[in-house]
């Protein structure tokens, strides 16, 4: 080793570098080494998760098939002005037979008609019927296509149609957005739906309102168990563990089709209420199929994850407290809302996002117990998907959904931070 | 805990409803789990206690739920399918969440939260946009209606609880054991096997057995990314229940109750044992 203490000199490390950057090397190395840990479940994650979820989120705004399928129309319809009142040019209607005829061949101008009738209900039956006879259109023979289509369907003369052909060309659109939040791209730009046709948004605040319903009861239903099983001596409290601990690992499936089996008009509930004498044989209550019926079987379901970080918090709080409090003259009543729930409030903030979280993107509880007046926007998203086959409109409510959870996330992790969070 | 001698009525009083209170919503609770138990003996088609059932008469109970549960070929498919999803998938979250957990309890890692923010989202985000993208990027890479599709799905969805629960154990474990045994001459890898596992090894299986159970009751997922060949038992629950409700789902469910009994049990034991290695209370 070299005296590098003694001449004053940079500090030298064993193999002669200076150790500051010896260190640094070393420290390096280290970084290197737990990122290449974390790579392969990164990238794993990545692929089959990170990149899916940003695939539906591209096809909330992705609208490549006018342009696709409809070409010539697209460029030659861009000059037109909507607003002039004035039908487009022959020129357009050359090339959208043209278009047609190329699209009826390749059989996707029913695609083209279903998509622009998400936005135009009614144009797609006006791609359909024309798309018939477009096989067999001559396209250099007939001198005037304007009178040619509008012969073969009047619709061809309704501006409105055309100013949807226009509307929707570009590549990207916010169409399914405008949708999900019930507008519509007007004559004058983006404005609201008639109040009858606002679907989405309502959805949104069913929701919104029902999750809060939802972590509400789970509050109210968590704090005194969260207490009493903080405040009992440990075997007891283990005990009783065991009845919050068991709903947390019982199957999904298994919760909802008890509740489904208990609130039935025929179910244990109502049988055990009229033989009781509270409920008449012929009156039986509805508690399925409806708001009741999704905020009681997920107020179960969910409460194991309100009770679990309260308990958590309530643990840590040394009962002394309570007890000084109340050795200086405080009630009871003074003694808890001014010493001891103060001190919950982080366990009651992290449950009750956490709670929120999970209740607002649920889907098959709300599917089996809610009926049509309890279900959430996950179902209509899975509607969407699977029946109506809308999968921009499906993205673009999916894209919402998931903004308001993620501005959850970031505030639970604010809050309670990520590394906190605690299972079982 | 206890009245204290001196306590005036309003208190007794107080304190009494409080328990009962207590009770009435461990009632809640655990009651509609309970309550399917017996009802998956009933010997009629009916979801609601029978005259028999309620006074104990032989005649009122039977198994033939279960027998229709084990006779029945569409429920046998999805119970091996559900047998043959959620290992795999289980092994993969495992073997690379654990790896990860590893690398993110080294004392320096660059921008850990946000790693660590990404590897939890899959928890996080609403099962049906998860459901949604893999269904739709799926069947764009040719996985969609594949086992292997469902596995991945799956393997997604059980890391974030391998990652919370083995970076818990990695809290308590010390380091200078790793030192240590570098220093006698192991490489990393025999220090890992030999040292490091068996000590987070009740972390590492009590992640395994989140991640189990949640391939295992998965069904938003399955459903879309997966096809009839993948049917699995929650799937084939989920239809039940939608369309015609039959009481064998009574007796699928009280097997799942005890599966869950005996993996609480195991996860229970495990914890109390990672706490008393780690010199706290075993409680």
């Amino acid at each position: 080793m070299s005296d590098t203490t003694d001449t004053g000199g940079p500090v030298l490390a064993a193999d002669g570098t200076p150790l500051k950057r010896s260190l640094a090397r070393a420290l390096r190395r280290q970084k290197m080494r737990a990122l290449l840990l974390i790579a392969p479940l990164l990238l794993f994650i990545l692929i089959s998760f990170i990149l899916p979820v940003a695939d539906m989120l591209y096809r909330s705004v992705k609208n490549g098939i006018v342009a696709e399928t409809l070409p010539r129309t697209v460029v030659a319809i861009a000059d037109w002005d909507a607003d002039s009142g004035d039908l487009p040019s022959e020129a357009v209607y050359a090339a959208m037979a043209a278009d047609l005829k190329e699209a009826a061949a390749a059989k996707t101008h029913t695609k083209v008609g279903t998509r622009l009738n998400y936005e135009n209900p009614g144009i797609s039956s006006l791609f359909r019927k024309t798309g018939r006879k477009a096989k067999k259109f001559d396209i250099e023979g007939v001198s005037s296509w304007k009178e040619e289509l509008i012969d073969i369907n009047k619709d061809w003369g309704d501006i409105e149609n055309w100013r949807t052909i226009q509307t929707y060309s570009p590549r990207v659109t916010s169409g399914y957005f405008l949708n999900a939040v019930d507008m519509r791209v007007g004559t004058d730009g983006a404005e609201m739906r008639p109040e009858a046709e606002r679907i989405y948004m309502n959805l949104l605040g069913r929701t919104l309102w029902m999750s809060l319903a939802i972590t509400v009861c789970c509050i109210l239903l968590a704090y005194p168990v969260a207490w009493i099983l903080a405040n009992l001596p440990m075997r007891q409290a283990n005990i009783l563990m065991i009845l919050v601990l068991l709903p947390f690992w019982t199957s999904l499936l298994v919760r909802t089709s008890a509740w489904k089996i208990l609130l039935q008009q025929q179910g244990v509930i109502n049988d055990i209420l009229v033989w009781i004498g509270l409920v008449d044989d012929s009156a039986r209550l509805v508690i399925i199929n409806n708001q009741f019926g999704t905020i009681v079987a997920m107020t179960h379901i969910l409460l194991p994850f309100m009770i679990l970080p309260m308990y958590s918090v309530m643990q840590t709080i040394p009962p002394s407290y309570l007890r000084a409090a109340k050795s200086l003259g405080a009630t009871d009543w003074t003694a808890f809302w001014r010493v001891y729930f103060p001190q919950t409030v982080p366990g009651i903030g992290a449950g009750s996002i956490l709670v929120f979280i999970l209740a607002i993107g649920y889907y098959i509880t709300p599917a089996l117990v809610g009926g049509t007046k309890g279900t959430f926007i996950s179902n209509q998203i899975a509607f969407h998907i699977s029946s109506s086959l809308n999968w921009g409109l499906a993205s673009a409510l999916g894209a919402i959904l998931l903004a308001v959870v993620l501005v959850l996330y970031w505030a639970y992790d604010k809050i309670v931070g990520i590394d906190n969070v605690k299972l079982g | 805990m206890a009245l204290p001698p001196y306590a005036t009525t309003g208190q007794r009083v107080w304190h009494y409803t409080f328990r009962v209170i207590c009770g009435l919503i461990f009632f809640f609770l655990i009651a509609p789990i309970v309550v399917v138990i017996p009802l998956s003996f009933n010997s009629q088609d009916f979801f609601t206690f029978t005259k028999e059932m309620l006074s104990l008469d032989p005649a009122g109970y039977s198994l033939k739920h279960y027998r229709d549960f084990f006779g029945n070929p569409d429920w046998q498919d999805a119970l091996w399918n559900s047998v043959k999803i959620a290992p795999a998938a289980t092994l993969l979250s495992v073997s690379l969440g654990t790896l990860a957990a590893i690398g993110l309890s080294q004392p320096h890692v660059p921008a850990r939260r946000a790693i660590m923010a990404t590897l939890i989202s899959p928890m996080i985000v609403p099962l049906i946009i998860s459901a949604a993208g893999m269904y739709f990027f799926y069947s764009r890479i040719g996985l969609a209606g594949t086992y292997w599709g469902v596995v991945l799905a799956h393997a997604a969805l059980g890391i974030p609880f391998v990652i919370i629960t083995v970076t818990a154990t990695l809290v308590g474990f010390d380091r200078s054991l790793t030192r240590a045994a570098a220093n006698m001459g192991a490489d990393p890898v025999t220090t890992f096997f030999r040292v490091q596992m068996p000590l987070i090894l009740p972390g590492v299986i009590s992640g395994a057995l989140f991640a189990f159970i949640t391939s295992f009751d998965e069904v938003v997922v399955v459903i879309f990314v997966g096809s009839a060949k993948q049917q699995t038992l929650p799937w084939q629950m989920f239809t039940g229940l939608r369309e015609q409700i039959s009481p064998t789902i009574l007796a699928v469910a009280t097997i799942l109750v005890v599966i869950s009994i005996a993996l609480l049990t195991t996860v229970e034991l495990l914890r109390r044992r990672s706490e008393r290695l780690r010199g706290m209370s075993p409680g």
